[in-house]
Formats: C-alpha cells, sequence, structure tokens
C-alpha cells in the first residue's frame, strides 16, 4: 500500500474523491484515506464510457473483500474514459491512488462546479477531524 | 467503543497495526496485513487467529452425558474421553439457537464451545434444562481461545509445547488433549474453521499473552489473521456461520447439517428434524459460483428468470480462486450441482451456478 499523501494539485469532495483538471476534462480517483478505509480493493464497476455522471451521486462502485463502496462524482459531466488497468487490477488503487489507480476520465458540464471543492489543506483539515 | 471487551492479547494486535471493530461486543482484529494476504498464509503457510471472544460453557456431573444427548443434536455417547464433536443446540420448533463444538474431557465432564454472540442464550437454554446430576457453568471468562491453521501449524506450535508435540500429533481430527503451553496448562483440540490441519488452543485467560509472545518469536512463527480472513477461509469451506447460514427461522436439515443430527437418538427438535428429513424442505442451503465478475453479498436475491426462488447468506470474491461465490438459501429443487441462477447483485443480474462445497481442494495439505 502507498503512503499517506495528499496531493497539491488536486481539488477534493467530502466523500473522499479528487478531481485532476486536465485540459477541458477531467480525471476522478479516490483519496489515500479513501483506500485505506475500505482495504485491498478487489473489484471496481465502472460507468459506461458514453453516460453522464452528476455531482454528488454515485457513478460506480468499489469492492473489498469485505465490503462495497459507492463512488462519488466530485463534479458532472460525460465520461470519456475508464481506466481499464482498475479493472484488471483492481489493486492499483490501493498502491497509487493518484496515479495509475485514477478510474475515469470526465468532459465537465459546469466546471464552475469544481470551485465548491477543497483544496489540499482544507481535505486535510477536514480528514484529521473525522 | 469504551464499553466492548476486550481479550488478552489486545495491546499485541494494536501493537501491530491491526484494523480493530466490534463482533459481538467484543474489539476484535479484523485484519492486520490485509485479508486477501492473511488468507493466502493460512492456505500456504500458518496463521494465527484471536478467538477469544468464543464462548466456554462446562457440563459435569453423573447425568451430563445423558442431559447431552437429549439437548444437543449429535450423538454424545460416540465419543470417548479426549474426543470432540461438532453438534447444535436447537429448540423444540428446530431452530438453531448455536453450532457448537462439544468435547468429552472426562467421562462426566465436557466443554461446549459456542460463538461469541450465543453465550448468553446458550447458556441459559442448557442451564435452564439442565437435570440435577448435570451442573451447567459458563466458563468462558477462563479461557482464552487461540487458532493456529495451516499446515506448518507444528513448527508454529513447538515453541510452545512444553510437553513435547508427540501427544499433539497423536490426535485425530476433533481429539483434544490437556497440556503444558508455555507454563499453562492449557487444552488443545485438532479442530479449526479454515479447512486447513492446525489446532484451536484454549488457556488460561491470563497465560494467552505469553503464549502469544512465545509463538510470535518462534522460528516458524504463524502470521496474525483477523476476522475477516477466518469468514473468507470459512465461507470458501462451506463452513455455516451463526447469524448468516444458521439461525432460529432454520433448521439443521435445511442447513445440510443432517450429518451433525442424530434422529435416531431423542433430543429436543428431533421430531421435526425426523419429518424434514424424510419429507424434505422447501429451501436448502447451496453453495454457488459466479460465471462472471462480480461480488455476490449478504441478501442478494437468487432469481430464476424473473422468480425469486432464495436469498444469498453470505458471499465474497474467493482469496483463493478470484471468483464470486457464496452461499444462498435457495428453492430445494434448484439445490443440484451444476443448477444454473442468476444472483441479482444491487440491480445487477450475475449468472451464477451450483457447486459442490467446499469451493476450494483442501485435502493435499492434509495428507502431510
Amino acid at each position: 500500500m502507498a503512503d499517506e499523501t495528499y496531493p497539491q494539485d488536486l481539488r477534493y469532495h467530502t466523500e473522499h474523491d479528487w478531481v485532476r483538471v486536465d485540459g477541458a476534462d477531467a480525471v476522478f480517483g479516490i483519496t489515500w484515506y479513501a483506500q485505506d478505509a475500505l482495504g485491498e480493493v478487489v473489484y471496481f464497476d465502472p460507468p459506461a464510457v458514453g453516460t453522464s455522471v452528476t455531482k454528488d451521486a454515485s457513478y460506480g462502485e468499489l469492492e473489498s473483500v469485505k465490503a462495497v463502496s459507492d463512488i462519488i462524482a466530485p463534479a458532472s459531466g460525460e465520461v470519456v474514459a475508464v481506466n481499464d488497468g482498475m479493472q484488471a487490477k483492481p489493486e492499483t488503487v490501493n498502491d497509487d491512488p493518484y496515479g495509475d489507480g485514477w478510474l475515469i476520465r470526465v468532459r465537465l458540464s459546469d466546471p464552475s462546479e469544481l470551485d465548491a471543492l477543497m483544496d489540499v489543506d482544507a481535505y486535510k483539515a477536514y480528514i484529521s477531524g473525522l | 467503543m469504551s464499553d466492548a471487551l476486550r481479550t488478552p492479547l489486545h495491546e499485541r494486535h494494536l501493537a501491530l497495526g491491526a484494523r480493530m471493530a466490534p463482533f459481538a461486543g467484543w474489539d476484535m482484529p479484523i485484519q492486520y496485513s490485509g485479508v486477501r494476504e492473511e488468507h493466502r498464509a493460512v492456505r500456504a503457510a500458518c496463521g494465527i487467529f484471536d478467538v477469544s471472544h468464543m464462548g466456554q460453557i462446562g457440563v459435569r456431573g453423573p447425568d451430563a452425558a445423558a442431559f447431552l444427548q437429549a439437548t444437543l443434536t449429535n450423538d454424545i455417547d460416540a465419543l470417548a474421553v479426549g474426543d470432540g464433536q461438532y453438534t447444535l443446540v436447537c429448540r423444540e420448533d428446530g431452530g438453531v439457537i448455536d453450532d457448537l463444538i462439544v468435547y468429552r474431557l472426562g467421562e462426566d465432564e465436557f466443554l461446549i464451545v459456542c460463538n461469541a454472540a450465543n453465550v448468553d442464550p446458550v447458556h441459559t437454554w442448557i442451564a435452564g434444562r439442565a437435570t440435577p446430576g448435570a451442573v451447567v457453568t459458563n466458563r468462558s471468562p477462563q479461557f482464552a481461545m487461540l487458532a493456529l491453521q495451516g499446515s506448518e501449524w507444528e513448527a508454529a506450535l513447538a515453541p510452545v509445547a512444553d510437553d513435547g508435540l508427540d501427544a499433539v500429533l497423536a490426535l485425530r481430527y476433533f481429539q483434544v488433549i490437556e497440556t503444558t503451553l508455555a507454563g499453562a496448562r492449557s487444552l488443545v483440540a485438532r479442530t479449526g474453521y479454515t479447512g486447513e490441519p492446525g489446532v484451536e488452543i484454549m488457556c488460561p485467560t491470563d497465560a494467552a499473552p505469553a503464549i502469544w509472545d512465545a509463538l510470535m518469536a518462534g522460528a516458524h512463527a504463524p502470521s496474525p489473521a483477523g476476522l475477516a480472513a477466518r469468514d473468507t477461509l470459512r465461507l470458501e469451506m462451506g463452513y455455516p456461520l451463526y447469524g448468516q447460514e444458521l439461525s432460529l427461522t432454520r433448521t439443521p436439515i435445511e442447513a445440510g447439517l443432517k450429518w451433525a443430527c442424530a434422529l435416531d437418538t431423542t433430543f429436543c427438535g428431533v421430531e421435526v428434524m425426523r419429518t424434514q428429513a424424510a419429507d424434505g424442505t422447501a429451501e436448502r442451503l447451496c453453495m454457488f459460483e459466479l460465471t462472471e465478475p462480480g461480488i455476490p453479498r449478504t441478501g442478494c436475491a437468487v432469481l430464476v428468470g424473473d422468480d425469486v426462488v432464495g436469498q444469498v447468506t453470505s458471499g465474497s470474491l474467493s482469496p483463493s480462486a478470484d471468483i464470486g461465490f457464496g452461499m444462498a438459501y435457495v428453492r430445494s429443487d434448484l439445490t443440484p450441482v451444476g443448477t444454473d441462477l442468476v444472483i441479482d447483485i444491487r440491480g445487477k443480474r450475475k449468472g451464477a451456478h451450483t457447486r459442490p462445497r467446499p469451493l476450494i481442494d483442501t485435502s493435499p495439505k492434509k495428507e502431510d
């Protein structure tokens, strides 16, 4: 498992999801905190490319041996790619939650939604209070 | 969690970085390094489980055997001193109060091991029916309990075996002896809940830390394994778990445990079970595996076409075989091996078929 880190360049959602803006797209994933709480992820059930995801709503599932967890979209948009590597090796999200363990790539419908997300300092303060 | 019970090994679990969680009123280690790694360590070598939350109930006296014959489902008279057996305690309607292991420690002395969540119901039920010649005692506070499970259990046990290993190695499956472990008189039984060879140790509560430390300091120290791995290991074997496969609303016959019910003897619930054994039951417990990716969970509906024909009682991803599988109560005509089923996993229909238990074959290692 990776060491606990929270990169500076991401925006964070209270359900422990992160967003990395990449041109007109955004990449979604889950934070170190989320993968640690889940334990070893053994199954990723992604949305289909071309479907819409809605901010604060579930867009897929991650499962550990013991439990299943909804993944919450930190912003709205259309899914333009899903991480096939996560379907082949779901534990990648434990090993590299901000890199190879990314989950989906989304064409944002309202980039201003990102303004409501936390920056890294706010997110660290948030999880320290949980 | 301030009021949760702690085993005598609580500090050891914290020092190992275990993820702790409440279980049956106890603060228990759910996992250490990770459930899959712990599971595979048990299948490949040896794991150690703290199962001190399990209950122990003593029954002794001149009428103890006759009383237990009338109270538990299996044939107590089949036990010689030093033998144990899997058995159940049921109500008159056949509903399961708990599943148990009972050991015959002496001609007139027995020790029952029950589930942590059921210590009070089992003790109350058994004590309430006891005859004057059978004295029932809740001995749970006296015992800590450790399970060493896996093909390398003998080497793992060696550092604490003050009396040597010969007597333990001579035990057959389900037999028990009293022996000295790290200075403390303890019970060692050839039992477990993983399908692997191994032993379960019941030692005085205050002796558990020294035994644990000596085992963990050994040249062949076992891997600590938590309750999450214990659950996936038992599920691969198709062993029922109380609260999942077994409950007051299910009988041993529905659960496929007729082999643990001596229907030619007289015990509480036998009439219902004889009738069910002769006439069949509407539903029966079966093991199934998915034929596509997915992980079934407790409560998922079992379908044939659009008809609900059963419900999943336990489901997981097999850490050994990497497939989704589980156990379910389904309509009895659908239980033959190879029957196609559909499991409704949160609205997604996944193909499955019934299969024989266990999911994986552990027998080659047992021939060591």
